[in-house]
């Protein structure tokens, strides 16, 4: 199977680190992977802050990066959120509905195209906490929220829970937002850090060594706060444990 | 006209440490406990369906259900009043009371007439209005608007209700037990209500074919208020009314349960005709209703039951208080609503939010809120509404973002730099990230940057 690696900006520039970990996983995995050379971003940030305008070029940029795939991989919930659902500044031609229809959060291509349930050489001895990304969550719906009356199942949970050693922390609010959300992390920066020093403590509270999560931005935003308060809690990217890092 | 601005307010709340801590725990609390009463009716989503299609049918068919409304109050004995706004609610109000030679109106909550500013337009033309529901009670004497649509003092710690009640009402400031603070405010309202020549009431349905207005509380002063006078006035905001009574039982199962985490309110009061002898008078208000209905995507927004759900899951609203909103409407559902009042002045506020979607799903009239959130500030940029800050910003993003050059050549740079700048040059007052958050190592080459060197493409 072939698959388009998609790897966000703000993963690109400052966690090669994950990006490389999603390469390396869908290898393992057996998939022929693609990483166009002059992809950029999905136009999200303009696209949340109202701009629509703003993030026609980009997001033309993309569909044309990514045109023709069957299958396009991004380590990001919310990244492919805007791809499937608000990827709409362009003229919808079938090559950019077929763009957005092929697009893949990294987990549910795992657990769900791909159906992988074993990761022979993934070892993780210690205590997570999982995050998912709002966009996972209640978007793309990798796993259930607690405030709909619905059976709980969680991808990303199934996924970890294959992995030898492995331990799991439950916050008390598992499902609450970090309070990363882009651009509202500068603009709204009093109730945004307040927000990701509340869930930094919820994972250390229960117990967590490490807060694992499929979306990046929320973990960097977390980093942020966790390291100016002094939490000794550490993060990592779920392909990086799926993968076999061993921190 | 100045833009409310949300996250300068929000930071004060957030320094008040134990009522920021105290506000969001008692917040927290009741979305778990409308989680428990949700996981206990096997039902509850088909329910939230069938509750979005009931008010998606009759807000689609809105003027035959008021007009139907309208007659069969008028044959119960009602008197039925159109205010297209405000003002007009207002002065309806003011004249009935005048020609009945009203002067003290005892009131039960109502967000639409606080939406109408009913309150200081009535005390400056000589009447003395009470609020008899406790949070809106407290909330008057602090000369506070409500700060929560159900519950209105939340973001009061009970010493701060010591403090209102012994400066306004005479009570010992050295006592905070909530017992003894409700029931000073029982003793000081009880004469007010023997007293009082007319009362009011909100709705929180119209029932179409019975013409009765349904009024759901929990502390029996709506049924005093309406009781005790000769005079009963209720305001109904137009998008209130639902067609037949065999429908109320849907929402009636879904209101206290979103809103309190109880199965239903303690009294489901049923207002169908006046007392023999005395006067029942409803004011169907649009204030901006109709506007609404006809935007293509916002007018679901008018199947709001005012359950207060989503503010209670919100965890930006949790974070910041009602009163930071600066609008009769907070939290989520105010943020989609606020716009259609003042565009200019509430312009910021579909920015208080994560997009996080939990607004949406504990909606129980499945309302689009996140998604609406969303589309508002497309609208607000569109307007030429945006701060300048953020829409150069855009423009220079977007720019940057379109052209894999300019991207590869900021996304390196910054690699190469921000590392080596000394700590006071990252962390400037500019840099709202960095007040409270650490900027994340940059690393020493791009993925890109790596792939070339490590995984040149087929060579």
């Amino acid at each position: 199977m072939k698959a388009a690696l998609f790897i966000p900006c703000y993963v690109d520039a400052l966690f090669p680190e994950v990006a490389i970990a999603t390469l390396e996983l869908l290898e393992r995995l057996g998939v022929e992977v693609d990483y166009p050379l002059e992809q950029t971003c999905c136009g999200q940030p303009m696209a949340n802050s109202g701009c629509e305008k703003d993030a026609a070029a980009t997001e033309q940029l993309f569909a044309k990066n990514f045109a023709g795939y069957e299958y396009i991989v991004a380590p990001s919930g919310s990244c492919t959120h805007h791809v499937r659902e608000h990827l709409t500044a362009i003229p919808q031609t079938p090559a950019v509905a077929k763009v957005r229809r092929s697009t893949y959060e990294l987990v549910e291509f795992v657990h769900d195209v791909l159906g992988t349930r074993a990761f022979p050489w993934a070892e993780f001895r210690h205590t997570v906490g999982l995050h998912n990304g709002c966009s996972s969550l209640r978007a793309l719906r990798t796993a259930s929220a607690s405030e709909i009356a619905e059976p709980a199942f969680s991808k990303p949970m199934t996924l970890l829970s294959q992995v030898k050693g492995i331990k799991f922390a439950m916050p008390e609010r598992p499902d609450e937002c970090c309070g990363f959300g882009g651009t509202f992390s500068v603009f709204e920066e009093p109730v945004s850090a307040r927000m990701g020093q509340d869930k930094v403590s919820d994972h250390a509270r229960a117990g967590a060594e490490y807060i694992v999560s499929a979306d990046m931005s929320c973990l960097m935003h977390q980093k942020g706060c966790a390291e100016r308060m002094g939490a000794p809690v550490k993060f990592i990217h779920i392909a990086q444990v799926l993968n076999g890092t061993k921190a | 006209m100045k833009r409310i601005d949300h996250s300068e307010a929000s930071s004060k709340f957030i320094k008040a440490k134990d009522h920021l801590e105290f506000h969001d725990k008692r917040l927290w609390d009741l979305r778990k406990k409308r989680d428990r009463e949700s996981e206990h009716l096997p039902e509850w989503e088909e329910l939230r369906t069938l509750a979005s299609a009931i008010k998606e049918h009759t807000l689609t068919h809105l003027a035959d259900y008021l007009e139907e409304f309208e007659r069969n109050a008028i044959a119960n004995g009602a008197t039925v009043h159109w205010a297209r706004d405000a003002a007009e609610h207002n002065q309806i109000v003011l004249d009935i009371l005048q020609a009945n030679g009203a002067r003290t109106l005892v009131k039960a909550k109502s967000m639409l007439t606080d939406e109408c500013e009913m309150r200081p337009f009535l005390e400056t033309r000589g009447i003395e209005v009470m609020e008899t529901d406790l949070g809106e009670r407290i909330q008057q004497l602090d000369d506070e608007p409500p700060s929560h649509i159900v519950v209105p003092a939340v973001h009061k710690l009970r010493g701060d209700v010591a403090r209102v009640f012994a400066e306004k009402i005479g009570t010992d400031p050295a006592n905070s037990d909530v017992h003894y603070l409700a029931e000073s405010q029982r003793t000081h309202t009880r004469p007010y209500f023997l007293r009082a020549e007319a009362g009011m009431t909100g709705a929180n349905f119209a029932v179409a074919e019975t013409g009765t207005v349904v009024v759901c509380t929990n502390e029996g002063n709506a049924d005093l208020s309406v009781n005790l006078p000769k005079l009963h006035i209720a305001s109904v905001g137009v998008e209130k009314v639902i067609p037949k009574i065999e429908h109320l039982g849907v929402f009636v199962r879904m209101l206290s349960r979103s809103a309190l985490g109880s199965p239903i309110t303690q009294l489901t009061s049923h207002f169908r005709a006046p007392r023999p002898g005395a006067q029942m008078h409803v004011i169907l208000v649009d204030n901006g209703r109709v506007e609404r209905l006809g935007m293509a995507d916002f007018w679901p927004s008018l199947k709001c039951i005012r359950c207060g759900a989503c503010m209670n899951t919100c965890p930006v609203y949790r974070r910041s208080g009602g009163l930071s909103y600066g609008a009769t409407y907070s939290g989520p559902i105010g943020v989609i609503i606020d716009p259609t009042f003042n565009l200019r002045k509430f312009s910021l506020l579909p920015f208080a939010s994560t997009l996080n979607g939990s607004c949406t799903s504990v909606c129980p009239v499945r309302i689009n809120i996140h998604e609406q959130i969303y589309k508002w500030r497309q609208v607000i940029a569109e307007r030429n509404q945006l701060p300048i800050v953020k829409q150069e910003a855009m423009r220079a993003a977007g720019k940057v973002l379109a052209s894999p050059r300019l991207y590869r050549a900021a996304a390196e740079a910054a690699n190469a730099g921000i590392s080596k700048l000394p700590r006071m040059v990252v962390y400037n007052p500019l840099n709202a990230w960095g007040r409270q958050r650490e900027v994340p190592d940059a690393p020493l080459l791009t993925f890109r940057q790596w792939y070339l060197k490590f995984r040149s493409p087929k060579k």
